[in-house]
């Protein structure tokens, strides 16, 4: 709990003048006789009210050595290394993905031809709910939102004259995480990388599924139980590689508060911490390989405020709740993803200025990785013309704004640390609520987490509805749309596919293929780890929606309770 | 004599997992005074065509985010046509690429509401094609 946030309730207790009371008499009231404020009430994007300015005064227990510190050293407010942007640009990381393999070997290349320094893997719905690209329930989805995996040649073809040695690659992938790494550990082998030096990111959350995106295929239990396995995995053969990139992104889509979408994050950070020390890994061997994804929306200082409080929160999870000694356990590594929800349809090229405040809110956060989307983005995925332009606005930012120039150029702000403090402890408020529930596995079964953000979401729509919060082009200083080309797919990429799986099925050894499916579903049925049998599943080609379908039958599927 | 409630069925057909905006519709056509029933997830054109023709449905609305329109969409119109429900205005929101909408309207869809629709612009479309004398 912080100290910083409590002072100031404390402090009203014992009524002294404010400073402000002059002002407030001779200049402030004056101007508002002659010119009231436009807006009875000033919110963020999330509705959290924002004051009409901010002092010293709201900073009165604040103590800069013990809530500010210096970056590099806890806690961490300022950033997690000492010279942040200085010494390292945060790597420019385009989540790309659509068609084929070689359709985003393609892209993926050339974005890395452009200027971004590490890849983002999206993969169609179809590869993320564990169905081959030939499966009935595929039908119309193949490579439609994301690239098309089905087996682990289509994994050697997507990375086709990338070397996984020299290029860090993240992959949104969650039920069939495990899979896809061990597709991707594959390759990496064929390649003849070293397993102990290769670099990227799992997204492996399975938890914020069952909140917000919904792509689940297992029920809690064994979902988590995979998540661990490659948690101890990791630990053991990859030690440079994030096995989990824990996400609020996805949460604050769906239509969380920035509070929220921090408090369940972290809570979620939390429980894989408590799941996996409970099946007796050291904090301290698999916490250094735990990051996390975070939305930039459009209110500017309540996302710095929301990473800055992020950093401080974790590393006092991890020091006072998990007893780590080891510094690198506390240091918060996260991605930031400008926000997909606020882009909108009408007059597309507006989106591109959102996108670069949006970046630039992750910027002056700290973030050690970002994602900018694409200005058509609420008609289809981008196109490359659109995908080029959101890496230029990292890379003007980078190169022609000034503010890597200095670490952490916001620090000492009465308005951003102060809505730091608060944020923090609205963030330290939910994760307390969820410790009572019995913890986030619990909250989720209550469906508590759903119906916040069922709650906050209806409650910014009906405020949009009603033109209480503007969103321009939309529900004010609306024109007449032109059309705009757009990326198409077709269902030639479900033919290809279709084909490459019966060539594949054809060309492998059933036999050997039986066998080893047979041996993770027995071994699915016991507590051993199941990365080598995955791994083994993938190396003979069994494809992922065989090897998810052997889970499945052990695990048994998942539907949620659908809360309106 | 009390006045029939519209009711409308929404549904998330296919993979996609994203519910926020069918949610939010789900609620506010409730709160206009409409009966709805909300499918959850991971629908066939099958099962929705199904629990509109069970729960005797004026609307359906689907959403549909994933890129899957082209085929979800004209596989439930054939479905509601074999099962005699010609009458059922079906509304799609999401994300549907313009050069895709004419088609979806030929092959019966009522109306497309893209990003940035107010839920009044749906409650009032609902209300002019479904209104009683």
């Amino acid at each position: 709990m912080s100290d910083s946030a409590n002072s100031k309730k404390s402090g009203s207790a014992v009524k002294s003048p404010s400073k402000l009371q002059a002002w407030e008499e001779n200049t402030l009231r004056p101007t508002l006789e002659k010119s009231p404020e436009r807006q009875k009430e000033f919110t963020t994007v999330s509705s959290y009210p924002i004051r009409r300015l901010y002092t010293e005064e709201d900073l009165a227990g604040w103590d800069a050595a013990r809530d500010l510190g210096n970056p590099g050293e806890p806690p961490y407010t300022r950033g997690i290394h000492a010279t942040m942007h200085r010494g390292r640009l945060w790597t420019m990381r385009q989540f790309a993905g659509f068609g084929t393999a070689e359709d985003t070997n393609q892209r993926f290349r050339y974005l890395l031809s452009q200027g971004q320094t590490g890849l983002s893997t999206a993969f169609d719905l179809p590869t993320l709910m564990g169905y081959d690209s030939d499966h009935a329930l595929s039908e119309g989805e193949v490579g439609k939102c994301g690239v098309a995996i089905s087996s682990l040649a289509d994994m050697e073809v997507l990375f086709d004259q990338i070397p996984l040695s020299d290029v860090t690659t993240s992959m949104t992938i969650n039920s069939p995480a495990a899979v896809i790494w061990a597709m991707y550990l594959a390759v990496a082998e064929k390649q003849g990388a070293d397993w102990k030096k290769i670099s990227g990111t799992l997204q492996n959350d399975i938890l914020k599924e069952y909140i917000a995106q919904k792509e689940y295929i297992y029920p809690p239990e064994p979902s988590m139980r995979l998540v661990i396995d490659t948690f101890e995995f990791g630990m053991k053969h990859t030690p440079k590689f994030n096995v989990i990139s824990i996400s609020g992104y996805h949460i604050r889509e769906a239509g969380s508060t920035a509070i929220q979408e921090l408090a369940f994050t972290l809570r979620d950070g939390m429980e894989y911490v408590e799941w996996a020390m409970r099946r007796g890994l050291p904090v301290d061997e698999f916490t250094p390989q735990l990051s996390f994804f975070f939305n930039a929306h459009n209110d500017f200082f309540e996302e710095i405020a929301k990473y800055r409080a992020a950093r401080r929160i974790w590393q006092k999870a991890m020091k006072e709740r998990y007893k780590s000694v080891s510094p690198r356990s506390w240091a918060l590594r996260f991605h930031t993803q400008t926000a997909g929800c606020s882009l909108t349809a009408q007059q597309p090229m507006n989106n591109v200025v959102r996108t670069a405040i949006q970046a630039l809110a992750g910027v002056l956060g700290g973030t050690q990785s970002l994602h900018t989307n694409s200005l058509d983005e609420a008609w289809a995925l981008p196109t490359e013309h659109a995908a080029t332009i959101a890496l230029r606005t990292q890379q003007i930012i980078a190169h022609e704004t000034g503010v890597t120039n200095t670490v952490d150029p916001l620090g000492g702000s009465y308005f951003v640390e102060t809505l730091t403090n608060e944020v923090e402890n609205g963030a330290w408020d939910y994760i307390r609520r969820i410790d009572a529930m019995g913890g986030m596995v619990a909250a989720i079964e209550k469906s508590y987490p759903q119906r916040e953000i069922a709650e906050a979401s209806y409650r910014y729509q009906m405020a949009v509805d009603k033109k209480e919060k503007i969103i321009v082009g939309v529900n004010d200083y609306v024109t007449p749309e032109r059309p705009m080309d757009l990326l198409q797919i077709d269902e030639t990429v479900a033919h290809r596919q279709a084909e490459r799986l019966s060539k594949l099925r054809a060309d492998r050894s059933s036999s050997e293929v039986e066998r080893r499916l047979n041996a993770l579903r027995k071994a699915s049925e016991g507590s051993e780890n199941l990365m080598p049998y995955i791994y083994d599943a993938v190396k003979s080609y069994a494809t992922l929606g065989e090897i998810c379908e052997a889970m499945r039958t052990v695990f048994g599927a998942y539907e949620e309770v659908a809360i309106t | 004599m009390p006045e029939k409630k519209i009711r409308v069925l929404i549904a998330k057909p296919g993979l996609d997992g994203h519910d926020r905006g069918a949610k939010i519709i789900a609620r506010a056509l409730r709160d206009a005074g409409m009966e709805v029933i909300y499918t959850g997830l991971r629908q066939t054109p099958e099962m929705i065509a199904s629990a509109a023709v069970q729960e005797d449905v004026d609307v359906i609305g689907l959403s549909i985010l994933s890129g899957a329109h082209n085929t979800l969409c004209p596989q439930l119109m054939k479905l509601l046509h074999e099962k005699g429900m010609d009458d059922v205005t079906v509304l799609v929101g999401g994300i549907i690429p313009g050069p895709d909408i004419a088609a979806l309207k030929q092959s019966g869809i009522a109306e497309i509401f893209l990003p940035g629709t107010s839920t009044q612009d749906i409650i009032e479309f609902i209300h002019k094609r479904h209104a009683h004398p």
